[in-house]
């Protein structure tokens, strides 16, 4: 068997399913052994769900465009949770090499970046998943909102939304691996900056104009105007998902050259090989 | 490739670090050639550049200048045609302490690609006495079985080039001693080079048959185990280490002479 049948080739670019599936197992590794960080993953969006939908309950008993627009902020919260969680996904799974001091090791493995990267991406669906299933349920059942009611639209939202959440964890990442775990929190507050400037909760239009042209340069921003429009006016807006697809594909590819200047750069100062503060 | 390339070759290899200004020469200007099939000992004191020559060996840290080379291929540029020949066992690295030791050995076989990995796990923890730690959490280990099992990460892909940052620290002396046979088999059976680097001088003079002694990032001498105890004129190699060390190893080698 060659070296390039067996996925050893030289590109930097190749990618072997075989390579991101040893570290997709390596991470599932991990979740099965450890209950409390699978508790995690449902805790907080659970909570958030559970303040928003009272919340809405509430307002909802003394506001007619409220009580209209039902489960707009049901619809907000778990909508944000898939940016935020989809981001905490991809971070946490990274950090987890920081803090067992096992990067170098697969640094010096065949592992390729870009199937590092693709690993911490499937694993960011799966960390979602754990989080997200359970708590649209809950959503069901104790406010009536069935989020899956969204159909093909939710789909559309949760691609645009979690292509970001990957892009803003690529970066977190690198900066992570070349910096070393001082950095570590920006991987829990970086989402944080956006939430106010994507609109999560109000419309674009309540910004001041000069922040309008920042809202619209980011894709969340799309997103959440689209939720708005289908639950309060039943209408599915294609042409923001496709910009925000379009702004989400140039977000992406600058991430991914961000984290590749990121590792030349770590290999530049050797930050690698001594994975600390 | 022709059998006269190299296993492991730097050339000029220098290695700067910069920080808040101040710069550091980690590694200056250095070169040798360790020929296929060999064991090499790295030997130095803290901070001789050791531990940042064999990075730039494997990649993990960029040269500021020269090249550091493996079968041919420079590390800098091609290291994903050699990283799969090779494999690395440190101190300063770990492995996730959760996963169970077959686990890891597990996630860090497929990423080799190793073929028959549920056998090969089988005979790997035969032959460093880890069957009955198999399925226990890594980070419950002591000391010296993380060290075995970290021994065994290095061996997973069976490597060609095994580069080794003090592969016997912490473990006892009989455990030590059967891990250096270990290796000595290892090299016999797969012409596998070895470059290691120890603070262990009995173990030095025991696997290598060429030691390269470093100082501030240069390489203060180069020989064979004999040679060198007959160029400083010295009964073992901690003597020759401590000549070196203390700036007395020109004056001994006059001695000698």
């Amino acid at each position: 068997m060659t070296d390039t049948a067996r996925g050893h080739g030289t590109s930097g670019l190749a990618l072997a399913p075989h390579r991101v599936g040893a570290m997709v197992l390596r991470y599932l590794y991990l979740l099965r052994s450890s209950w409390s960080r699978i508790l995690e993953l449902i805790y907080w969006p659970a909570v958030q769900l559970f303040v928003w939908g009272f919340l809405q309950f509430y307002i909802a008993q003394n506001s007619g465009f409220f009580a209209r627009a039902a489960g707009m902020f049901i619809g907000a919260v778990l909508l944000w949770d898939i940016l935020f969680r989809g981001q905490l996904g991809f971070s946490v799974s990274f950090l987890e090499e920081m803090w067992s001091r096992n990067l170098a090791n697969l640094m010096i493995s065949p592992l390729r970046p870009i199937e590092f990267v693709a690993a911490l991406m499937i694993m960011s669906i799966v960390r979602l998943a754990i989080g997200m299933v359970p708590v649209t349920i809950f959503a069901i059942v104790f406010f009536g909102f069935n989020f899956y009611s969204l159909g093909i639209a939710l789909a559309v939202f949760f691609l645009n939304l979690i292509l970001t959440s990957w892009s803003v964890g690529i970066v977190v990442s690198g900066v992570v691996m070349r910096n070393g775990m001082g950095a570590e929190s920006l991987a829990w507050t970086v989402m944080f900056v956006l939430m106010p400037l994507t609109c999560v909760y109000y419309p674009v239009a309540v910004l001041p104009d000069w922040l309008q042209w920042v809202a619209w340069v980011l894709p969340p921003t799309y997103v959440f105007e689209g939720m708005r429009a289908l639950v309060l006016e039943r209408t599915f807006r294609g042409d923001l998902m496709l910009a925000a697809f379009v702004l989400n594909l140039v977000f992406f590819a600058i991430a991914v050259a961000v984290f590749l200047a990121l590792l030349r750069s770590a290999r530049r100062i050797g930050s690698l090989l001594q994975s600390g503060e | 490739m022709p059998s006269s390339v190299p296993a492991i070759e730097a050339d000029r290899l220098s290695k700067v670090y910069t920080a808040r200004g101040r710069t550091t020469l980690a590694v200056d200007g250095i070169s040798f050639a360790l020929a296929p099939g060999s064991v090499t000992g790295l030997l130095g004191g803290n901070g001789a550049g050791k531990t940042t020559t064999i990075a730039m060996i494997l990649g993990l840290i960029e040269p500021t200048a020269g090249a550091a080379r493996v079968m041919g291929s420079d590390m800098a540029r091609e290291r994903y045609r050699m990283l799969h020949r090779m494999n690395f066992e440190s101190p300063y690295m770990d492995m996730p302490n959760r996963l169970t030791v077959r686990q890891n050995l597990t996630v860090f076989g497929r990423l080799y690609a190793v073929e028959d990995l549920a056998g090969h796990i089988a005979a790997l923890a035969g032959q460093l006495d880890l069957a009955d730690l198999l399925d226990r959490p890594t980070g419950k280990l002591s000391a010296g079985q993380k060290t075995r099992v970290s021994l065994a990460k290095a061996l997973i892909n069976r490597p060609d080039i095994l580069l080794l940052d003090e592969p016997t620290a912490s473990l006892d002396p009989d455990t030590a001693d059967w891990v250096r046979g270990h290796l000595e088999r290892y090299r016999t059976e797969r012409n596998a080079t070895i470059l290691l680097a120890s603070h262990n001088m009995a173990e030095v003079e025991r696997l290598c048959e060429r030691v390269i002694i470093m100082k501030r990032g240069r390489i203060e001498d180069d020989g064979s185990p004999a040679a060198l105890l007959a160029r400083y004129g010295r009964d073992n190699l901690e003597e020759v280490f401590l000549d070196v060390a203390r700036g007395r190893g020109e004056a001994a080698r006059e001695a000698a002479q």
